[in-house]
């Protein structure tokens, strides 16, 4: 086993990594304390480092929301002093609605090193060669995953997002055995392959890292089968580091969260209650090793579930179910809440549907409409009306049942919905 | 036997005219042209001079099929169609989708996607049709 590990601690005992996690609590309450945001919170809710006795406490100890990092821009959560920030991360967001992160050298370190521990997991060593097809740059995407694999030993090609044809002659050339890219483009490229006459499954790739974005079994199905090598999700946030929180392990069976590194907790979002292993919610997230940025009881707005039962791969820590969605994400149509994943998730299964579709949303006679672009998978064509009639018909009704809103089905020709080079734009809401 | 081309297009402006262009621009002859459309999606059908050319250059990504059908040449007068119809039926072969057209004073074509190519063409030439491959379409249509 110990060859398969990167570290002992991905295989300790439960109680081990609980003492762990108890006196890592500890750390974090007093060093978040030295922010001048919780400095406040503390107080206000009377409580001390001292008051966090066991790691149950931890429910004693207020959530921190996204708006509160906004409100604290920039500097109100900074907990080290400021000539110790090696690096900054910062969303996209405008003005009023901006996020910044810190880092101090340890914090870097520690990223690297959880990262290295990701890679490794899924099979990554020194001598692969990791083409890095991430945006580099305020997202943590593309440096999280670089420092990782760099401190791995593995060869990086810091490509970047974009300029699909020279990413392929990189592939060629450089004998790239391992991918780090946003799954929507990763079907993208598909096209740029063919136009290129080149076979991906001709190449040396062994496994890719699919990031930045949730995507649903369907997809990932599709994109190993078209590649031909196994994709493993990565989840992260920028606010607790960036990618490499979670990360799924050969198994393709959840997502191990490092628990040396964050305790999770699963809350109903209407409540704010832990809810019991297994069920699903949001996920909340408490920063244990972070100097510049410790955040307590953060709600990440992600929903998720934990995996019951211990994984086979022998790694103790808990496994996150696929991500079902950011609650940012969700949209209203008529009343009903709607996640993108759950129309992703009908149109995948469906092999007549293509790689690609868009959701858009307006308005007419003051009611709610609802289509949904659909591209027609070019091979299922089989040049009768008819057919697309009934498929049209077909895919209606699936998404009816999934989502309770019977919305417009749109079939289009294959290649006319827009290709991003990042992150795929799905939802088009053109209400005021 | 001959080729048609079947064409997946959304049933807006340009559309038509995006594939028309890509094949006047590769020197491809349009002999005939059917378009069907149900809403804001339709099929374009064709016989073109050199289908597989034609293929080629409305090219990847666009969903295109080629299927195999039977041209039939027939008297231009009134019940010719019955009879080419009747004698399909007698062989027990669906016709899924006809069109047809005059091609001289004297004659006329139909197109047929029949659920067996082969067969039709069998029960026809018996019953004394004449069918068409490609090169016979094209010197029939001039």
């Amino acid at each position: 086993m110990s060859h398969k590990i990167y570290h002992p601690i991905e295989t300790a005992e439960t109680s081990t990594l609980k003492a762990l996690q108890f006196e890592r609590l500890r750390w974090t309450v007093q060093q978040a304390s030295q922010s001048t945001h919780y400095a406040r919170r503390l107080a206000e809710f009377d409580l001390s480092p001292d008051s966090i006795r066991g790691i149950d406490d931890l429910s004693r100890l207020p959530f921190t929301e996204k708006q509160d990092l906004r409100d604290g821009y920039p500097y109100g959560f900074l907990a080290a002093p400021k000539d110790e920030i090696v690096r900054m991360h910062h969303s996209s967001g405008t003005t009023g609605m901006a996020i910044a992160v810190f880092h101090t050298a340890r914090d870097v370190n520690r990223w690297a090193d959880l990262v290295a521990r990701c890679l490794h997991m899924i099979g990554m060593r020194k001598g692969d060669i990791f083409q890095n097809m991430m945006t580099y740059g305020l997202f943590t995407g593309g440096l999280g995953l670089h420092y990782g694999a760099e401190r791995l030993g593995a060869f990086v090609i810091p490509s970047g997002a974009g300029n699909s044809r020279r990413q392929i002659q990189f592939m060629q050339t450089f004998e790239t055995t391992a991918v780090h890219i946003i799954p929507s483009y990763a079907l993208a490229l598909r096209g740029t392959f063919e136009e290129m006459g080149i076979d991906p499954q001709t190449l040396s790739l062994r496994m890719a890292v699919g990031g930045a974005e949730p995507y649903s079994e369907g997809m990932r199905e599709r994109l190993q089968e078209s590649w031909g090598i196994p994709f493993y999700n990565c989840y992260g946030l920028s606010e607790m580091q960036g990618p490499g929180v979670a990360f799924e392990c050969p198994e393709q069976q959840g997502l191990h969260l490092w628990e040396d590194a964050y305790l999770a907790e699963i809350i109903d979002p209407e409540t704010g209650e832990s809810l019991p292993d297994g069920e699903e919610g949001e996920l909340v997230l408490t920063t244990l090793a972070r100097e510049a940025m410790p955040l307590i009881r953060y709600r990440t707005r992600d929903l998720t579930s934990f995996v019951l039962g211990p994984c086979p791969c022998g790694r103790t820590h808990r496994r996150l179910s696929r991500i079902q969605g950011r609650a940012d994400d969700m949209f209203i149509v008529r009343g009903v809440n709607i996640f993108p994943l759950q129309i992703e998730r009908v149109l995948m299964a469906m092999p007549e549907v293509g790689h690609n579709y868009v959701i858009v949303i307006d308005r007419e006679d003051y009611t709610d409409r609802l289509t949904i672009r659909v591209e027609l998978n070019t091979e299922a064509f089989k040049g009768e009306l008819s057919q697309l009639r009934a498929l049209q018909e077909r895919i209606t009704k699936a998404l009816r049942e999934e989502i309770l809103v019977r919305p417009h089905v749109e079939l289009v020709e294959p290649g006319t919905i827009p290709r991003q080079e990042g992150k795929a734009v799905r939802v088009i809401d053109e209400r005021d | 036997m001959i080729e048609q081309l079947a064409i997946f297009s959304e049933n807006k402006p340009g559309k038509l005219e995006r594939i028309t262009g890509a094949l006047s621009e590769a020197g491809i002859n349009i002999r005939a042209l059917h378009v069907a459309s149900l809403g804001d999606m339709g099929v374009i059908k064709m016989i073109v001079d050199r289908p597989d050319e034609a293929f080629k250059a409305l090219g990847a990504p666009a969903a295109i099929r080629k299927l195999p059908c039977v041209a039939v040449q027939v008297p231009d007068r009134p019940g010719a169609l019955h009879q080419a119809c009747t004698v399909l039926r007698r062989a027990d072969i669906n016709i899924e989708d006809a069109s047809g057209f005059a091609v001289s004073g004297s004659e006329a074509i139909l197109i047929l996607e029949v659920s067996d190519v082969e067969a039709a063409e069998d029960a026809l030439i018996q019953a004394g049709f004449k069918t068409l491959n490609e090169e016979d379409f094209g010197a029939a249509v001039g």
